[in-house]
């Protein structure tokens, strides 16, 4: 069968899901949030690129591409401030990362 | 001149009033003043030398306050400037108006002094102004004569008190709004002055206001007085309503008019003129004291005994009778009112009379005395005899204010006991006041050539040949009173001077008083029998029209005072013959055989706990409207005030707003997850609501 | 067009199935090794689209780099294995519901929508055929002349976070001694020596 661009949006779709889930359904740490926005950000530059290649439109790659960027960049500040919060306080056990509580 | 003797009393009280201010000020910077010496407990063994001379020796004040013993407090500052001041203009006042009645009574020059405008929209026109006829001038004199001496008897009496100035002030007010009561020439200015008078009682009532039953005694004064205003003022609207004006002449003028017209009244037709006159007489209920809103008057004596003889003796509570005479053209005019008027004055003249009889404070009895010879004038006024009610107003001031005064006296030289039981023997230690005691009895009782005599034995034959309704219940009622008056009255003196002592200190202790205070006691001993005789053809008989002219509606009293000469002698002697009898049997229940009257109060257990406690009034109305009205009060406050319009308003809305926050703060966890749990849902929900409810 | 197929599901699968893994697996460095197996069947998918460049680019930054960073990470902090708390299940039901309905809409707007008939006019870079130009040269011609403020911003971008993640946890020992270059190079004589004149036989005083 054809593999049209719904498949990949379809699996974009599901991974983005994944990801959604994964931050507030985990009980952990925080670490797994970081790691399901990798997850968004991936499922992302899968719909940008099978956009890009059904459409026959290569600003679609481009666009990826920064994505990436941005991506690397902001998961890298994640994880030192992460590092940072860890040293003062210690745990970076979801439940105990309530500083905002109201 | 008339101006003169209006204001002249205004402007005391108001010097007073600014001396107490200033001098309050200067005391007490910042704070309360203390209670004046508690007069209501009898003080223990204080042997201070009083009976000195005239405070007016000293030069300050202040420095006669240094010389008291220390258990009260020092005079306020200026307080001679206060006395003196008021006294004096009320002494010049009274001057003018003794002046003013024989060139208005006797020279028959009668005047309208117009002062200021005061209201002026669309029918009604109301001034100040003064009317000066023959009615006017008898109150002007009666007013300021009483006043002046009650204001140099009180230089005496309020030797120790420290707030003289503000008592001073308060009595010359209060003779101003009196005489503004007296020479108003419209209802407005009438009721000024009536509610001026109701005021000047509550500020007197309660003048120590420290003691919790003066300040009871005082609202209880004015709000059964607001009730009778609330007549009074119907009554008002109603002439208003019926006339279109408020001014004397021009309600005269039309009452022939409305006589037999009637107007609606939610659905009856009543009378114009009888409900007019009954509204009115409401009023002078109230003001008066009479049948059904006496229950003030003997509470009011918890007031110092200069404002008992000037208000409830003197002048405010006749004010009602004034009244009344002051409008006899309307009265003249309705029997139903008048018949309504001779009832409850005879009612009360026997009721009152009643309660006298077993009462043991000194001033009660005399205060249910008032109250009694009010009812008196009522009678006359009922049966269409004006003047003669106005001529017992005119002697009953003398020897009403007397007999206050004089108890005064003994009050304080037994030192501010006012119970007669304590009392006894006190002849031999007051001779002057025993013998001005003595005279005032006598005229209160009608003994032959006193200024009473005459006065009640008018009444008491115009009752007998008057054929209005009621009639021959006033006249039965009176000639009954009059036996129970004349017991009471030598009860009172009897238990007080004569017998043995039942205090034995503070019988030693007393001593006549200071002259401020007897000199004016001679002067109402003089007036008590000689205002009798001289006064007679002025009020009664055929001189009475020549003095009265328009001032009071004569036409009925022609008649009767014709019968009255033709009485057989049994009959005027009968009154005469009443007074023996309750002398006599005064005499032997408390000198003779003195173990009878508390072998008669043990016998007759419930009739004398029935007029001791004043026929239960109180009781009755303390049941029947205070409770009510408190419960009223109570359920407009915690129910309505508290429960609705706070629940509903700033505490209901404060309240439901910190349940809100309590329940919405819990949405702040503190967790990013919830945070972004919440995005989560956000975005579905846009995303379906696109979905749904996009470009269809 | 089938071994298209067979490939695009065993790529996708792993994805989907590594994406899953990674939020569900206990052990944190699990978690990041799932993460990895995800990117590299991520860039299969890439390659089978014809992206083969950004394929690679996805191995080298997001394997090699971000993901080895989260393995850092992860040691560094000596995070235990923790068993799952209790309070997960409770929010699992409304959790599911929400992501549910999240997908089911994802994929219903998939399947049922089609691309507009005008889309093809407002193709801003036609893809040249790959046979004469490969991926990477396609980009590049495009990325360097009309995306180039792009790409100079993600340049800053990148120099951002460097500097931020270092700020953010760089910290001095507090007795460690460092060399201050600075200082060094600017001693001069007058605060570095001092002369002072010894008579023999005396020392320093």
């Amino acid at each position: 069968m054809i593999i049209g661009l719904g498949h990949y949006l379809s699996v974009a779709a599901i991974v983005f899901t994944l990801g959604v889930f994964g931050i507030f359904l985990n009980r952990k740490n925080v670490i797994i949030i970081l790691m399901s926005i990798e997850l968004i950000l991936l499922s992302v530059n899968i719909n940008l690129v099978a956009f890009s290649t059904f459409l026959g439109d290569i600003v679609g790659q481009v666009y990826a591409l920064i994505v990436l960027t941005v991506a690397a960049a902001e998961a890298a500040i994640g994880l030192a401030i992460l590092v940072a919060y860890f040293r003062n306080r210690g745990s970076i056990a979801v439940e105990d990362v309530d500083l905002l509580k109201g | 001149m008339y101006e003169a003797i209006v204001l002249l009393p205004l402007l005391g009280a108001i010097v007073a009033g600014i001396v107490c201010l200033v001098g309050a000020r200067n005391r007490f910077p910042g704070e309360d003043p203390p209670p004046a010496h508690d007069y209501a407990a009898a003080a223990v063994g204080e042997d201070h030398p009083r009976g000195a001379p005239a405070p007016h020796a000293e030069h300050a004040a202040v420095a006669h306050s240094h010389g008291e013993a220390a258990e009260h407090a020092p005079s306020a500052a200026g307080s001679l400037l206060a006395e003196l001041t008021t006294s004096t203009f009320l002494v010049i006042s009274c001057a003018l108006s003794w002046f003013a009645l024989f060139d208005v009574g006797i020279a028959g020059h009668e005047a309208r002094v117009a002062m200021f405008p005061f209201i002026s929209f669309a029918d009604l026109h109301s001034e100040w102004m003064l009317r000066i006829d023959a009615l006017t001038t008898v109150m002007l004199v009666v007013v300021t004569t009483i006043s002046s001496l009650v204001h140099i008897y009180s230089i005496g009496y309020m030797e120790e008190d420290p707030y003289k100035p503000r008592f001073f002030s308060y009595l010359s007010f209060f003779t101003f709004a009196m005489l503004m009561l007296v020479t108003a020439d419209n209802l407005v200015q009438l009721f000024f002055g009536w509610e001026g008078v109701g005021l000047a009682s509550y500020l007197l009532i309660g003048f120590w206001y420290h003691k919790p039953e003066a300040n009871a005694a005082a609202i209880k004064a004015f709000v059964v007085n607001r009730v009778g205003d609330f007549g009074f003022s119907l009554g008002i609207f109603a002439v208003f309503y019926l006339t279109g004006a408020v001014d004397f002449d021009t309600i005269f003028a039309q009452a022939p008019a409305l006589v037999g017209k009637s107007f609606h009244f939610l659905s009856w037709e009543v009378d114009a003129l009888t409900a007019v006159c009954l509204l009115l007489f409401m009023g002078a209920m109230g003001k008066s004291a009479q049948f059904l809103l006496h229950t003030w008057l003997p509470d009011a004596m918890e007031g110092p005994t200069p404002v008992s003889a000037l208000i409830h003796a003197a002048t405010m509570v006749t004010a009602g009778v004034f009244m009344v005479a002051r409008l006899s053209p309307l009265f003249s005019l309705s029997p139903g009112a008048s018949g309504f008027v001779t009832f409850i004055g005879a009612t009360t003249a026997m009721f009152a009379a009643t309660i006298g009889l077993v009462q043991n404070d000194i001033k009660r009895i005399v205060a249910y005395s008032t109250c009694s010879q009010l009812g008196y004038m009522f009678v006359a006024m009922g049966v269409g005899a004006y003047s003669v009610g106005m001529f017992h107003l005119f002697t009953h001031a003398f020897f009403k204010a007397l007999l206050f005064l004089g108890s005064g006296s003994v009050i304080i030289a037994m030192h501010h006991e006012q119970d007669t039981r304590k009392m006894g023997g006190l002849w031999r230690k007051l001779p002057f006041t025993y013998a001005t005691m003595v005279i005032g009895t006598l005229a209160l009782t009608g003994f032959p050539f006193t200024a009473g005599y005459f006065s009640k034995d008018a009444i008491i034959e115009s009752a007998f040949v008057s054929d209005g309704p009621m009639a021959s219940y006033g006249f039965i009622m009176t000639l009954g009173a009059a036996a129970l008056t004349a017991f009471y009255s030598w009860r009172l003196i009897f238990k007080t001077f004569h017998g043995e002592p039942h205090d034995r200190e503070h019988y030693e202790a007393a001593h006549e008083t200071a002259k401020t205070m007897l000199a004016p006691l001679g002067l109402l001993a003089f007036g008590s029998i000689a205002a009798g005789y001289p006064a007679l053809s002025f009020f009664t008989g055929h001189g009475a029209s020549e003095f009265f002219r328009q001032a009071l509606t004569l036409g009925a009293a022609e008649k009767l005072f014709e019968s009255a000469e033709n009485l057989p002698l049994m009959l005027s002697l009968l009154p005469t013959v009443m007074m023996i009898g309750g002398f006599l049997v005064a005499y032997q229940f408390y000198i003779r055989r003195p173990d009878i009257p508390e072998a008669l109060a043990r016998d007759q257990r419930l009739l004398y706990q029935f007029l001791l406690n004043k026929w239960y009034f109180d009781e009755i109305y303390d049941f029947l409207f205070v409770r009510p009205a408190l419960w009223i009060g109570r359920l407009f406050w915690k129910g309505g005030d508290g429960f609705i319009i706070d629940g509903f308003g700033p505490d209901g809305v404060s309240a439901r707003v910190l349940d809100v926050t309590r329940n919405v703060v819990r949405l702040q966890t503190g967790y990013v997850y919830h945070y972004a749990f919440a995005m989560l849902i956000g975005v579905a929900a846009a995303i379906t609501w696109f979905m749904f409810a996009g470009s269809h | 067009m089938t071994l298209q197929a067979i490939f695009f599901y065993l790529f996708g699968g792993i994805t989907v199935a590594s994406a899953g893994m990674v939020i569900a697996a206990r052990n944190p460095v699990h978690s990041v090794l799932f993460l990895i197996l995800a990117f590299v069947n991520a860039a299969g998918l890439f390659v089978l689209m014809g992206a083969e460049f950004l394929a690679m680019i996805l191995i080298v930054v997001y394997v090699g780099a971000v993901a080895v960073l989260f393995l850092f990470v992860v040691m560094m902090l000596d995070v235990d294995f923790t068993e799952l708390r209790r309070g997960v299940l409770s929010y699992l039901p409304i959790g599911a519901l929400i992501g549910a309905v999240l997908l089911v809409e994802l994929l219903t707007i998939v399947g049922a929508w089609a691309i507009g008939p005008d889309v093809t006019k407002a193709i801003a870079a036609p893809i040249p055929p790959p046979n004469d130009i490969p991926n990477t040269q396609a980009l590049g011609l495009v990325l360097y002349t009309q995306y180039i403020y792009f790409f100079q911003a993600a340049g800053v971008i990148l120099l951002v976070a460097m500097i931020g993640a270092i700020v953010l946890t760089l910290h001095h020992k507090p007795n460690v001694r460092r060399q201050m270059i600075a200082e060094q190079v600017a001693r001069h004589k007058a605060s570095a020596i001092e002369i002072v004149k010894v008579k023999p036989g005396q020392g320093l005083p």
